[in-house]
């Protein structure tokens, strides 16, 4: 009877496991790897995201120093309103630093890449990046090129 | 001449034999599905069958898995490295798994693993004549000994291919993350970007309940058709590894062309 139960236990829990694998990966893994690293906010406005996610990274010379928090489109301007959650050990970014959008290698995924400018004042908690680039869609690179050339 | 007449009507003896064990094979699978159900009345011997064929697989789907996520990781990493999208890696290899990987690589260590054991059990049953024992006693051996034995093996190769993608998915993390340095945000992000729960994961588990159903019924048949002597034995469990291991290859081909084809 003993051998019996500790048989249906163990299949119980196999088959448990089982359905939990499918769960999680069903789930789409909600907040598996959401990076919690501590810092502050910075937010800027682009007019085209394409492709840029939450907790795609924000990159300093090419490192990662922090991560996108979220996305919105703003109600007024209709732009993609980005919050971007900076390490707390790069506070002396300068104001008037500029945010790229680009992309890794050729089809790779997007960063925001922020290059630093020339104020003496750095960016606190809450702070906006004004100057910003959106990200280069590949079909209006191509489309515009083609269009240019036709021109000729 | 006569020796050409003589391959020729061998060919033909060939046909008739693939011909007629399939027939056989499909009588065998109606007597089956009469009585699935009513094994359920004894839902005890169902789970001695999963525990058998399922938790006792564990150990090598989970270590083939891990192996498997491993060597995803790196070759990916390799190729993905080329063209500067090692971003990506992440759900490369979780896809390449949930997908295709999974179900079948599963299903072929499950058939190797626990459908050769199944066939072995029910023809030694039969060559010591304890199922015509059974029959003696008024009990039905399709349902308490074949029935279980197919829900068993039904049962576990799913749960079985969800748990090798799983362990594969972290073993691609191990070496892409941990050793390699992709981003981890992306990895998981871009799993959670690409990776539909319905396209992917519901296809891929169906694809592995189709291989268990397959691999469960020639495990049991072959057992249950085996010629009541050693070498006969011996002929029934190969003759479930290899038509298992090709019906899995074949039906996973045509399965892929319905879900993902067109």
């Amino acid at each position: 009877m003993n051998v019996q139960r500790g048989v249906e236990l163990v299949v119980g829990l196999f088959v448990l496991a089982g359905i939990a694998a499918l769960m999680v990966m069903a789930l789409q893994w909600s907040n598996f790897g959401a990076s919690r690293i501590s810092g502050y906010e910075v937010l800027a406005r682009f007019d085209n995201v394409g492709g840029l996610s939450e907790q795609s990274p924000v990159k300093l010379a090419g490192l990662t120093i922090g991560r996108v928090g979220s996305i919105e489109i703003h109600p007024e301007t209709f732009q993609a309103e980005v919050r971007m959650v900076i390490d707390d050990k790069y506070d002396n970014l300068p104001t008037d630093s500029f945010a790229n959008i680009y992309t890794a290698g050729m089809l790779g995924a997007k960063y925001i890449e922020i290059s630093p400018g020339g104020s003496l004042e750095s960016l606190q908690d809450g702070d906006r990046i004004t100057m910003t680039q959106s990200a280069i869609i590949l079909e209006s690179v191509v489309s515009k090129f083609l269009f240019d050339k036709a021109k000729e | 001449m006569t020796a050409l007449l003589d391959a020729i009507s061998r060919l033909g003896r060939l046909a008739i034999d693939a011909v007629a064990h399939a027939g056989s094979m499909a009588l065998f699978a109606l007597r089956l599905a009469v009585v699935l159900f009513p094994t359920w009345s004894r839902p005890r011997d169902v789970a001695q069958q999963v525990y058998a064929a399922g938790v006792l697989s564990l150990v090598i789907i989970l270590v083939a898995g891990g192996f498997v996520g491993l060597v995803l990781g790196l070759q990916g990493y390799n190729i993905l490295n080329k063209f500067n999208a090692t971003e990506s890696l992440g759900v490369m290899v979780a896809l390449s798994l949930v997908r295709e990987l999974g179900p079948v690589v599963a299903a072929l260590l499950f058939a190797g693993r626990a459908g050769s054991a199944i066939t072995a059990e029910i023809a030694l049953m039969k060559t010591t004549e304890q199922l015509a024992a059974l029959e003696m006693m008024a009990v039905d051996p399709m349902r308490r000994v074949i029935g279980p034995r197919f829900w068993g093996a039904l049962i576990s190769v799913p749960l079985l291919a969800a748990m090798f993608s799983m362990v594969g998915i972290i073993g691609g993390y191990l070496i892409g993350v941990v050793v390699l340095g992709v981003d981890q945000a992306s990895f998981w992000g871009q799993i959670r970007e690409q990776m539909d729960p319905w396209d992917d994961v519901a296809e891929g588990a169906l694809k592995s309940l189709a291989f268990g159903a397959v691999i469960a019924l020639i495990s049991v048949y072959e057992g249950y058709r085996a010629e009541p002597t050693a070498s006969g034995m011996a002929r029934a469990t190969t003759q479930t590894v290899v038509l298992s291991s090709l019906a899995v290859l074949g039906l996973d081909f045509v399965m892929t062309a319905f879900m993902f084809g067109a």
